[in-house]
């Protein structure tokens, strides 16, 4: 079994909801990753998302835009990603990476390089932020054939009709967008989360993990009140913008503010 | 290539001009492209919409363009007869204004307040501006903030115009980025905004709206060429940035394998220097930008690599994915002009013609020229002399070296 459908099983067993923070690799420095990956880990993360910084990261705001700016500054790139994961794996096997970015970085690779050097690295899943399911005829044969697992968006416009085309398509979790706009945005209204994944679970046992809008604590647990988890990127992000003049002493900033998420959860 | 023998027909139902085009959206755009793709399908063929449209172009616009025979210009050269299709003579300046009239419709027809747009040189800008200001749209205009610094005067005419000119600080603060704010305007106020593309790049249905809007300008200039040639040019020339203007010129000849046709992208200090925007001429690797694939400039790692262009509208690093196809096929050739060829045919246009161009259009007047001394005289060109000159003046005074 994945490690992703593995966790969520474990968690549905202990009754407890998905933490999965978001972090871009590379931000600010390549070296600082890993590290980050597992801060992550011990301040209770389920499945760590890592993003791929792109030049022209079009759905996220400007908290993760600057975060692909910093990584690209090191000219941060899939090869030295997968070295990154590569690195966690040897103190980590068990916590699920997902890649996170857009396609014009792997269509670059090429999609059979990507599929084989994300499988060896170690990587469990994969979210194309602008590859939607009806755009994916290529490469989700490509993953499956290597276990990666493809994740897909759902987002509040999304027709029902779709949403059962992206649950058919969809594996390890749905990402379920809580607002619309880019990362990093506004509040959320969680009544209307709620009646909107009560929608998805007619079509779909994929665990529902929402996004977008989750800042602190009190977010986190409203929102891990009605999901399956909670997605936290942007709260993150902005950690390591304010600390990248030290960027050794983020781990524990990355740690207070995803710790107090874990035990709101919890609580 | 056979499977796509009749180019007329396409994108297919999921937008992809064979591998290029399509929909590469973040699914928080997924709905409004279907509504828009519904909206343009039920009023694409339906002649009251149609009727207004072409109302709007004859009466608002000022169509039928010209078609201007350049005797002087052509004897000088000593080869081809080249005539110019007068998009310069338009309303607000440009070919542009076509398709904003059109998109604006659809805007109307959808109900929605608020417009937006990304602008290059601004021409797009302003035409969305304008047809904003006469149909009593809000307008919002995402613009790269050194395309404001180069186009200080089309700015101010949005301005004008009642539009607020929002500059793009990200990236590389050009086209691109400004394409990158407006979407991400999109996604978030997506109830009331309408957006207006402004070229034949973007998700799908846009390659194809824009195209389709623009296709007056060939539509015209078939008929101008029976009547006033006789029959059909023996080449079209265009410039291609995203593709509009081209694409508006070659579309109705594209069955009409007499005609050659040559698309134009900004060579900047030359293919060769790496400091171009020029996808298509470079062979640049396939990739996925503003949701569709196509020619793309990137690096190695897939980051969208910087473009160069003495002409903002040009300066962009992908291409609309039809003429990707038609590259393929063979169907269009796609060559470039350097900066200094593309000054030297403003120049000569306008001292021997009388007729200022954009920097866009004086692309394809470069290679027209170099074209028509190696023709016979009785051969035509028709040069697609997409937009006016003046919102460049500054451009060209700088490089003179004049100050006001």
């Amino acid at each position: 079994m994945n490690r992703i459908d593995q966790r969520f099983a474990a968690l549905r067993e202990q009754g407890r909801t998905a933490l999965i923070p978001y972090i871009t690799a590379g931000d600010p420095a390549p070296s600082h990753t890993v590290g980050y990956m597992h801060a992550l880990v011990e301040a209770g993360a389920d499945i760590v998302e890592l993003g791929v910084p792109f030049s022209d990261p079009l759905a996220d705001g400007p908290v993760i835009q600057k975060a692909c700016e910093r990584a690209l500054k090191h000219d941060t790139r899939l090869t030295h990603i997968f070295d990154m994961v590569r690195e966690f794996r040897r103190r980590d096997s068990e916590t699920p990476v997902v890649l996170m970015g857009y396609l014009n970085p792997i269509e670059r690779l090429g999609y059979r390089q990507f599929s084989e050097q994300a499988q060896a690295a170690g990587v469990d899943g994969v979210l194309v932020v602008d590859m939607p399911p009806e755009e994916a005829d290529e490469l989700a044969p490509l993953f499956k054939e290597h276990r990666l697992q493809s994740i897909f968006l759902v987002a509040p416009t999304t027709s029902e009709a779709r949403a059962a085309t992206i649950c058919a398509h969809g594996e390890g979790y749905l990402y379920y967008v809580s607002l619309k706009g880019v990362t990093g945005a506004a509040t959320l209204d969680v009544e209307a989360v709620d009646r909107q994944l009560d929608v998805l679970r007619k079509s779909t046992d994929l665990p529902l993990c929402v996004g977008f809008g989750i800042r602190d604590g009190a977010s986190a647990a409203a929102v891990g009140r009605v999901a399956d988890g909670v997605i936290v990127g942007s709260a993150l992000v902005s950690r390591i913008a304010e600390g990248a003049e030290r960027p050794e002493a983020v781990a524990d900033s990355l740690k207070a503010v995803l710790g107090e998420m874990r035990q709101a959860l919890d609580a | 290539m056979t499977q796509f023998s009749d180019l007329t027909r396409l994108p297919d139902a999921r937008g992809h001009f064979g591998p290029y085009g399509g929909r590469f959206v973040s699914e928080t755009l997924s709905f409004a492209l279907e509504e828009l793709e519904k909206t343009y399908q039920s009023l694409r063929d339906d002649p009251d919409f149609q009727a207004e449209f072409d109302d709007d172009l004859a009466h608002y616009v000022g169509r039928p363009s010209p078609l201007y025979h350049a005797k002087r210009w052509s004897r000088q050269l000593g080869g081809a007869q080249i005539w110019l299709k007068r998009e310069d003579l338009n309303h607000t300046g440009a070919h542009k204004v076509n398709n904003t009239i059109g998109q604006a419709l659809l805007a109307k027809k959808s109900g929605k307040p608020r417009v937006i747009a990304e602008t290059g040189a601004g021409q797009h800008g302003v035409a969305t501006a304008t047809v904003a200001a006469r149909l009593g749209l809000k307008c919002d205009v995402y613009m790269g903030a050194e395309d404001v610094e180069r186009q200080k005067l089309n700015v101010y005419r949005m301005h004008l115009l009642g539009a607020r000119v929002i500059p793009v600080e990200s990236g590389t603060r050009t086209l691109k980025d400004a394409m990158n704010e407006a979407l991400r305007d999109w996604v978030t106020n997506v109830d009331d905004t309408f957006y207006i593309i402004g070229t034949v790049a973007g998700p799908h249905p846009y390659p194809m709206l824009v195209r389709d809007f623009n296709a007056v300008v060939g539509r015209e200039a078939r008929v101008q060429s029976l009547e006033q040639i006789g029959r059909l040019p023996d080449v079209l020339i265009a410039c291609v940035g995203g593709g509009s203007n081209a694409m508006g010129l070659f579309y109705p000849f594209v069955e009409d394998d007499e005609v050659a046709m040559i698309g134009v992208e900004a060579g900047g200090d030359g293919v060769e220097t790496g400091r171009h925007a020029a996808p298509l001429t470079a062979n640049a690797p396939r990739g996925v930008l503003h949701g569709n694939r196509t020619y793309l400039m990137s690096d190695e790692g897939g980051q969208i690599a910087d473009t160069h262009s003495v002409s903002a509208g040009l300066d962009y690093p992908g291409v609309g994915p039809e003429h990707a196809l038609w590259k393929d096929v063979g169907r269009v050739r796609y060559v470039a002009a350097n900066d200094s060829e593309v000054l030297e045919a403003f120049r000569e246009l306008t001292h021997v013609e009388g007729i200022m161009p954009a920097l866009e259009s004086a692309h394809a007047l470069a290679h027209a020229k170099m074209l028509a001394s190696t023709l016979r005289p009785d051969q035509h060109i028709v040069v697609n002399l997409s937009g006016r000159g003046d919102k460049d003046i500054m451009t060209v005074a700088k490089i003179d070296g004049v100050e006001f």
